[in-house]
């Protein structure tokens, strides 16, 4: 993948500290917020941007709050919008290098619409959405991505209500970029940041987040020291979909789906594992990876999907310069004297 | 169509001079109505005229034909004297059915021209446009001078050469009206003849069509003998210069590529298709050419929350809407409030609560402009007065709005937003410049709230800038420094400091102008969209004698510095608004001790002259 080029780069090499703010993180002591901070700053300094080119934009929630952690420019909107606001940012400067930090509240409930139009249109920003899958700042409500049955202060007797998969609502946006990971890997989280950042489109990274106070341990079926090594699959492009303690297990094509084999069983080799595509523009088989789900299958980790596609902001430039090019009104003079005028 | 006139008898005809005229043309939606009101209009401008226009739409895009529903008008005001709206009641009334008839003729003064298609007229449509017996035999139509014409019959006979299908033929029959029309105000046909070759450059046939059909409604018109008088309406004392017709909507999105250019910053547009207001959205979508950034987007709160994410990586940021959007970017006007970023949200009233009256006008979102917010959440809201007014509105907008870093709402309205009239076309660089305060990169002393102390306007620190990054954001912030603060101290600062700054706005602003006596006993008191009714009200008032003056509001928060100073010299205050009296509770609110009476319509409809003039009447007799 071509970097994009129209963020300029830094001169001087950039560390850690020239994006640590000097404001004090607010978040819960155990939040999975402080670890998401640390990877970005690992990764900022990485991609090698001028560090006036970082914009980060967020609505409201937890995870909201990180724009005032981190030394860019940074816009703190209101609940929903952040994907709104940040349109507007890389609309009127294509040069920023634009981030979002957004929760499964802002983003999938209150802010959905803006969420898949965003994706839609290809904006050439970074979503970061932290699912904890609870309404935290507002002390412990269930959100869209709850599970079915998930007791909360709103729902004491269970949810009624069928959760949304991020990914699956990604890809259903035509979404050109979709990643996930967990608050727990900070080796992960960088490797899909930094990939995000040189996507050029709208790219989402769900990061399975923990509450530690409202939500605690949901994601640990997912997590847990015991239990990652068979319940996540780490996607690598070109490589095949091995996962297990062992490495022993691996995601084939079979009729009606994907299926989970074990090599070595029923004559099974690592031949016969499907090889991750991650640039594939059909996203039949991405869909079918960012659904998976636990009991019957891990959960995928990494860049599931990176299509290239033209972004919205190149397209708007484009039309701009042709339009400038193609023009008899050159000036707002010009436009007021074109068509039917006369002179009294 | 010789044979037709053969028993006929040319007559003489008297030509009568008048100040003004007002001419409707109403039918069918499909009746190429606006188009016709258009060319009219085009003319009338051309001959030197002064004028003002209306298109008058259904809600519905194409009612059923024949039916009430379906009518579509359009409504132009020419004059030897200057026009400031597009009447009240039309001289001539131009109906292509019965169903436009029935609609109109309301506004047909006592006496008025009706010239109608006679080939309309059947049982059927009868039924459809709710007439039980035929208006043109059952002596309704008494008082007025009814040209019954044979208008379809007479279009297609005129362009039998052509051999063009009967649809495509009956198509011509508002060139046939207008060829009448053309008659009747002593025009030439090659005007219309021009005008036709430019517009339908690329169908020959039409243009013949057209001309065939104009010419055959011209001698017909000429050979009738109801047309026996005919109008002239010599040329209007206008300032010298270049002119042009424009929309209120169209001068908005120019006003605003005229404020653009002259600051340097570049235009975006976030919106969301809204009537009335959708106009300024497609106008400003053609403008790529000057840089112009539209984005129409997925809904109102996406197209103000767009426009503040550019406003604050730099660009000159716009919303458009009307009244149901207007509610809906409440909460996002707070965040451009509190965070001090420049916006202009323009909101072209349409009749409410609600949905309401989509396609009407109305003036009516007034206190939710001031007030509607959660908070203590003041912004600049001004008015444009007129349809060219709106260019020069929109313009001082943008100027006010990054000059003094504040948002602004623009309230225009659809009538004047659809409305046109002419425009003295200004040369951009007459226009005051603008100047943003744009923090300079590296400034060491760079403070996100640091105020100006005379204006309180903080900086514009754009993003990309070296040494300046901040953040902003809807937590209240530190004076100065930015850091988020609940510290209540600072809150009670940071809400008299954004209120004081929009309140210092005045000091930049022209003082309020009055029409008529500096002092007197009836101060009439207008505000945005109605200017044009008021003002020729008041007019003809004092060019009768009264003593009666006239006061029209452009800036309403802040109001201009020498307002009380104006309201005190007057014995009466009439204040006229098309709501149930916003603007007078406003004034009352911060100037309560003079005496206000108000004057008030909610019918989706702008004022009449004669309505004000009567109520003004009223109330001198009674001073």
């Amino acid at each position: 993948m071509e970097e994009n080029l129209t963020v300029e780069r830094s001169r001087v090499p950039l560390t850690k500290t020239d994006f640590v703010s000097d404001q004090m993180v607010k978040w819960c002591p155990g939040c999975g917020g402080h670890a998401i901070l640390a990877s970005v700053a690992n990764v900022f300094p990485k991609i090698g941007y001028r560090k006036e080119n970082f914009c980060m934009v967020s609505g409201i929630g937890c995870s909201s709050r990180f724009p005032y952690y981190v030394n860019t420019y940074g816009f703190h909107g209101i609940h929903g919008r952040a994907n709104a606001i940040a349109t507007g940012v890389k609309v009127s400067n294509p040069h920023l290098s634009v981030w979002i930090a957004t929760g499964d509240g802002d983003s999938m409930a209150i802010g959905g619409n803006h969420f898949i139009h965003t994706i839609r249109r290809n904006v050439d920003v970074n979503i970061m959405l932290f699912n904890n899958q609870i309404y935290g700042l507002t002390k412990g409500q269930y959100s869209p991505t709850s599970p079915i049955g998930s007791v909360t202060k709103t729902s004491p007797q269970g949810t009624i209500e069928h959760p949304f998969n991020p990914g699956e609502l990604v890809l259903g946006a035509q979404g050109t970029f979709f990643a996930r990971a967990v608050d727990t890997n900070v080796k992960i989280m960088t490797e899909v940041m930094l990939e995000a950042a040189r996507h050029d489109g709208t790219s989402v990274i769900e990061i399975l987040e923990n509450c530690v106070i409202y939500n605690d341990a949901a994601h640990t079926q997912i997590t847990s020291k015991d239990l990652r090594d068979d319940n996540q699959i780490y996607l690598k492009n070109n490589e095949a979909m091995i996962f297990g303690k062992n490495r022993e297990k691996g995601l084939r094509l079979a009729q009606g789906g994907l299926e989970v084999v074990t090599i070595g069983e029923n004559g099974v080799t690592e031949e016969d594992l499907l090889i991750h595509d991650q640039y594939s523009q059909d996203p039949s088989m991405h869909l079918m990876l960012a659904k998976m789900s636990l009991p019957h299958f891990p959960v995928a980790m990494g860049v599931i999907r990176s299509a290239m596609y033209s972004t919205y902001d190149d397209m708007v430039e484009e039309q701009i310069k042709n339009a400038k090019e193609n023009t008899k009104i050159r000036n707002v003079d010009d436009l007021l004297n074109s068509g039917d005028t006369w002179e009294i | 169509m010789q044979k037709f006139f053969k028993t006929m008898t040319k007559k003489k005809n008297d030509v009568i001079t008048k100040e003004d005229v007002v001419v409707k043309f109403v039918g069918d939606s499909g009746d190429g109505m606006q188009l016709t009101g258009n060319l009219f209009s085009d003319t009338a401008a051309l001959e030197g005229n002064d004028l003002a226009n209306f298109p008058d739409y259904p809600a519905e895009i194409r009612g059923p034909i024949n039916t009430i529903a379906g009518v579509s008008g359009f409504q132009v005001h020419i004059g030897h004297k200057r026009v400031y709206s597009s009447g009240d009641m039309c001289d001539v009334l131009v109906a292509m059915n019965p169903a436009s008839l029935k609609s109109n003729l309301k506004w047909a003064k006592k006496g008025a021209t009706i010239i109608t298609d006679y080939d309309t007229y059947n049982d059927k449509v009868f039924e459809k446009s709710g007439y039980t017996v035929n208006p043109l035999e059952d002596g309704s139509l008494s008082d007025y001078n009814v040209i019954q014409a044979p208008i379809t019959t007479l279009t297609k006979e005129a362009l039998a050469s052509l051999n063009l299908d009967n649809k495509t033929a009956e198509k011509s029959r508002n060139m046939f009206a207008l060829g009448m029309m053309y008659f009747m105000f002593n025009w030439k046909q090659d005007k219309a003849f021009d005008f036709f070759a430019k517009k339908f450059k690329k169908k020959p046939i039409i243009v013949e069509a057209n001309k065939l059909a104009l010419m055959a409604g011209y001698n017909y018109a000429e050979t009738v003998e109801a047309m026996s008088i005919t109008y002239n309406v010599p040329a209007a004392a206008l300032d010298k210069g270049r002119y042009r017709n424009i929309s209120g909507n169209i001068a908005t999105a120019w006003g605003f590529l005229a404020a653009a250019e002259r600051s340097g910053r570049p235009l975006f547009l976030g919106s969301y298709p809204i009537t009335p207001a959708t106009e300024i959205l497609m106008e400003l979508s053609k403008y790529k050419n000057l840089g112009a950034k539209v984005f129409q987007a997925e809904d109102e709160i996406a197209g103000i929350c767009s426009a503040i994410g550019a406003s604050y990586a730099g660009s000159m940021a716009l919303t458009t809407t009307s009244g149901p959007g207007l509610s809906l970017k409440s909460e996002a006007m707070g965040l451009a409030v509190i965070t001090e970023l420049p916006l202009v949200i323009v909101n072209v009233q349409r009749g409410g609560p609600s949905t309401g009256l989509p396609t009407k006008s109305e003036q009516s979102d007034l206190m939710q402009a001031l007030y509607g917010r959660n908070g203590e959440c003041p912004l600049v809201v001004m008015a444009a007065a007129s349809p060219s007014d709106c260019f020069y509105a929109a313009y001082e907008s943008a100027k006010i709005s990054m000059e003094h870093m504040t948002p602004v709402i623009l309230l225009t309205d659809g009538y004047i937003g659809q409305g046109s009239e002419l425009f003295r076309i200004p040369k951009t660089a007459s226009l005051a410049s603008i100047t943003p305060p744009i923090a300079e990169a590296n400034d060491k002393d760079f403070q996100p709230f640091k105020r100006d102390p005379n204006t309180l306007v903080r900086k514009w620190a754009l993003p990309g800038t070296e040494g300046l990054r901040h953040r902003v954001g809807g937590l209240e912030k530190e004076n100065g420094i930015g850091n988020v603060s609940m510290d209540p101290a600072n809150h009670q600062l940071m809400t008299d400091l954004r209120y004081n700054k929009v309140m210092k706005v005045a000091d930049t602003l022209p003082l309020q102008e009055v029409t008529g006596a500096a002092e007197g006993d009836l101060l009439v008191v207008s505000w945005g969209g109605t200017y044009g009714a008021v003002h020729t009200a008041v007019e003809d008032l004092i060019n009768e004698g009264k003593k009666i003056s006239h006061c029209h509001f452009k800036y309403i928060m802040p109001l201009p510095k020498n307002t009380e100073e104006i309201l005190s010299k007057y014995k009466q205050i009439v204040v006229c608004e098309l709501n149930s009296g916003q603007f007078v509770q406003y004034l009352k609110i911060n100037f309560p001790k003079y005496n206000y009476t108000q004057y008030n319509k909610v019918q989706g409809l702008p004022f009449n002259v004669s309505e004000l003039s009567d109520k003004f009447n009223q109330i001198l007799k009674e001073i």
